[in-house]
Order: structure tokens, then C-alpha cells, then sequence
């Protein structure tokens, strides 16, 4: 499998053998990503990241693993400091970040920002965020998550809770999901359901959906991936209140729940997740904001060409 | 004497079968008199043919090649080409959907990349022919009504 060159805009770009072999890369990571052991891969190498958009863990985690693998980072995190403030366009900041690099990693507020990106820019473009676009690096580490926690991703029943109606992320890991054969419970107020569609191209790939409006089992879930609800969706903050209070994790919620759950969540969270919830064996959240920096330090050696 | 409405042309291309209505679209589509503004062009809407009313557009002493006439499949998806050598029709063709639709449709999304300034033009992939389903290039959102997007 060669990846030398190739851009990481969305995870359909992606085969499900493709995708398998990033996560047998990142396993292998694990121990420099762990500070366990060094490594000089991407000596001499130059990853530019470009942040038009607030972020933490993305932006962390990519910066971690490129100098875990000992190369060098250039960019800004803060569009204003730069010329996009004088008005230069993207695509002339794509081409003017790319003399200075080997491969770009972005984050950007419009859909579709990474694809232009990758048709100008000669170097590998990776998305870490187009709007309400993709993110295909949390999709890898979600599955990266999902396997390193319960063994493998094939053969549990996830469910998917919060806002699935807006966040395209969550229509991307339920694509992947399917790749995977996994069958999957939407839970979610019905204003902000899964959409049709998703739902639709999750049959057709033969997985069993089931859609839900109320977070009142867990009985036989092996994975919960919470999402935030965004206020911003609710016209009226009463309204907000209500629906968010609704779909908490709370230990008490925990209590039918297999044993061996785990609780899933991109983070941030605000309130979508109580606290308490931390301190059980259920909280996989941590680990999963960890598995960033193994997931993209494979990517970044495989588009590199440093590991096939 | 009787006149026609439309005079044969003796050499060039007759678009012919053009839904009614849509000829000055198809020639904006075309953008035959930005890139040629001496073009002899003459157009007929409203028409009643064999098959109910259509429009027609004629172009004199050019002759359209395939891949630059596909593009007006998305608005004349029934419209044939002739190309006319001494008044005769020596060659017709329907048009065909292109796979790639590059320049004529607006990706609905406001929050397009492809809607802001950017050097660069809307492009669609086509998903499938019939029905006629496309999606935007860069942000992969599919439009519900394609003809209310048309540029």
C-alpha cells in the first residue's frame, strides 16, 4: 500500500483496507507517541500547520506527533497575525505555505476549504476540519479507539448520541462504522436526528440501524459516542435546557449498563457528560483524546513515504 | 410569400429540442459571444414542433464540438445537435451529461468554499444520470433543485 504524496481530505477517500492498515500503523506508534521510545522518522521533514479555525486537541496532538517522529513545525494558529487579514485568499496562502513545507495540516471555517486546498497544493494536504465538513483524522482515531479499547471495531453495537443532524463528523464516522459491518443505535431528539440519507447508505451497506429519541437503556451497548448538542441550534435557551438535560450521562444512567462499556466523546464536552462519569472504567474519553497523536503520527509517515 | 421564421443556416450548428424557454440560457451556457462577439447567432422560443414547443438556437459557420454542447445538458437534457454543411444536416447527436459539470451550476451550500472568492470555479461530480443527481466537488453537498442553482 504506498500513501507517499496522497492528501487525507475525507475518510471516504479511504478503502476499509486502507484504513486498517493506518491503525496497524498508529499501533505501532504507540510507543513514541508514549515519550517511550525516541525516533528521528521525520528528521528534516517540515509540517506546516495552518489554524484558520480554534482548536485544541487537533492542533496539539498533529504538532505532538511531528516532532514525536523529529521533524519540525511551522505555521500559526491565529489567522490575524498573518495576510489572510489583508484579504489573500486561501488558495494563495496553500501555495505560499507549501514552498515552506512538506505536508500542509489545516483547519478551516468553510466546507470544502481541504479539497481546494489539495487541488493547489503539490505537498500532501491533510483536513483536520472543513466547517461542518470532515474530519478525517477523528474518524481515524475513533476507530483507532474503538479497537485498541474493545479488541476489534467489527462485531459491537455502537450508539451514536447528541447532535446527528448537524455534526458531519458523526455522518463520517457512521459511514465508517458501516465499512466496518457495525450495527448502530442513533439516539438523538428528533430535530436533530441522523439524516435521512446517512441513515439510508448505512442499510444499503447491510449494517442494522435502529433510531431512538430517549437515552433511557444502555443494556446491551458496547460503545456510547456522545456528541455535544450546540446551544446555538435552539432558538429558544429554555427549549436548549430541557433537550441537553435529557441526554446526560450520569451514573445513574451507568448502572443498567453492560460492564465493559465504554463512553466515547470528540471533546469539548459542556455538560453532555457528568463529571463523575470520569472516575469509571466507562471513561474511554482520555485515551481517545491520546490516540490523536499515534493516529497522526502514522499519517504523517505515510504520506511522508517513510513507512508504506 | 410566405416567410420563415427561422432561416435555414448553410453552414454551422442548429441546437434543436431545447426545453422552452431556455435558449438564452443555453447560449449563456455556451458563452458563444463572450468568446466570439461577432458570432451570427438567431434564436426561436416557443416553437411548435412535432413533439409540443421547444426552442432552437442556430449558430452560423461554427460547428460545436461534443464536450462543449454536453454542458447544456443539464437544461436541455432532450436538446439534439446538428451540424449543417451546404444546408444539409451531415452529422446529429443528443447531448450526453458530462461525468464532471464545471462552471455552470452554484453549490447551494452558503458555506461552500466554492461560493467565496477563491480562483476557482463550482464543480459537481455526477452521481447518477436518471434521475440526475449531482454533488458539489468540494464540499459534496447534493442540490435538491439543480435548475434553481444554474449561474
Amino acid at each position: 500500500m504506498n500513501f507517499r504524496g496522497r492528501d487525507v481530505v475525507s475518510i471516504r477517500d479511504f478503502t476499509k483496507e486502507e484504513i486498517l492498515h493506518i491503525l496497524d500503523v498508529a499501533e505501532e506508534m504507540l510507543p513514541i507517541a508514549q515519550g517511550k521510545k525516541k525516533s528521528d522518522l521525520l528528521h528534516g521533514y517540515i509540517m506546516a500547520s495552518l489554524f484558520f479555525e480554534p482548536s485544541t486537541r487537533t492542533r496539539l496532538s498533529f504538532e505532538t506527533a511531528m516532532k514525536r517522529l523529529g521533524g519540525e513545525v511551522i505555521g500559526f494558529a491565529i489567522p490575524t497575525t498573518t495576510s489572510i487579514q489583508k484579504g489573500e485568499s486561501l488558495a494563495d496562502t496553500i501555495r505560499t505555505a507549501e514552498s515552506y513545507c512538506d505536508v500542509i495540516v489545516m483547519r478551516h471555517p468553510m466546507e470544502g476549504s481541504a479539497r481546494m486546498a489539495a487541488e493547489f497544493a503539490e505537498v500532501p494536504i491533510i483536513n483536520g476540519g472543513d466547517g461542518a465538513g470532515h474530519h478525517p483524522t477523528q474518524c481515524l482515531l475513533d476507530l483507532f479507539t474503538i479497537r485498541k479499547e474493545k479488541g476489534s471495531i467489527e462485531g459491537n453495537k455502537i450508539a451514536l448520541l447528541g447532535d446527528l443532524k448537524y455534526g458531519r463528523t458523526v455522518h463520517s464516522l457512521a459511514y465508517a462504522l458501516a465499512l466496518f459491518k457495525v450495527d448502530m443505535v442513533f439516539i438523538a431528539p428528533p430535530e436533530l436526528q441522523m439524516p435521512k440519507e446517512v441513515v439510508e447508505e448505512c442499510k444499503e451497506m447491510g449494517v442494522k440501524i435502529e433510531m431512538k429519541n430517549n437515552l433511557d437503556e444502555l443494556e446491551d451497548i458496547d460503545v456510547l459516542y456522545v456528541t455535544r448538542i450546540q446551544k446555538e441550534r435552539f432558538p429558544d435557551p429554555e427549549e436548549y435546557k430541557k433537550v441537553a438535560g435529557s441526554y446526560r450521562v450520569d451514573l445513574k444512567l451507568l448502572e443498567k449498563a453492560k460492564d465493559d462499556l465504554i463512553i466515547m466523546h470528540p471533546l469539548p464536552r459542556v455538560d453532555e457528560i457528568a463529571p463523575e462519569v470520569d472516575r469509571t472504567k466507562h471513561a474511554a474519553y482520555f485515551r481517545q483524546t491520546f490516540n490523536g497523536v499515534p493516529v497522526r503520527m502514522a499519517l504523517l509517515a505515510l504520506v511522508l513515504g517513510e513507512i508504506e | 410569400m410566405k416567410e420563415l421564421k427561422v432561416q435555414p443556416i448553410k453552414d454551422g450548428t442548429v441546437i434543436d429540442h431545447i426545453t422552452p424557454g431556455n435558449a438564452l440560457k443555453v447560449l449563456k451556457i455556451l458563452g458563444l459571444l463572450e468568446k466570439q462577439p461577432d458570432s451570427i447567432i438567431s434564436i426561436a422560443m416557443n416553437v411548435v414542433g412535432k413533439r409540443g414547443k421547444k426552442d432552437i438556437v442556430k449558430i452560423e459557420n461554427r460547428e460545436l464540438d461534443p464536450e462543449e454542447v454536453n454542458k447544456i445538458a443539464l437544461i436541455a437534457p432532450n436538446a439534439t445537435i446538428n451540424i449543417i454543411r451546404n444546408y444539409e444536416v451531415v452529422e446529429k447527436r443528443k447531448v450526453t451529461i458530462p461525468d464532471e459539470i464545471i462552471g455552470i451550476v452554484k453549490c447551494a451550500n452558503p458555506n461552500c468554499i466554492s461560493n467565496t472568492n477563491e480562483p476557482i470555479q463550482p464543480k459537481f461530480i455526477v452521481k447518477s444520470r436518471n434521475p440526475l443527481k449531482i454533488k458539489c466537488f468540494y464540499c459534496d453537498r447534493e442540490p435538491e433543485d439543480i435548475s434553481s442553482q444554474i449561474i
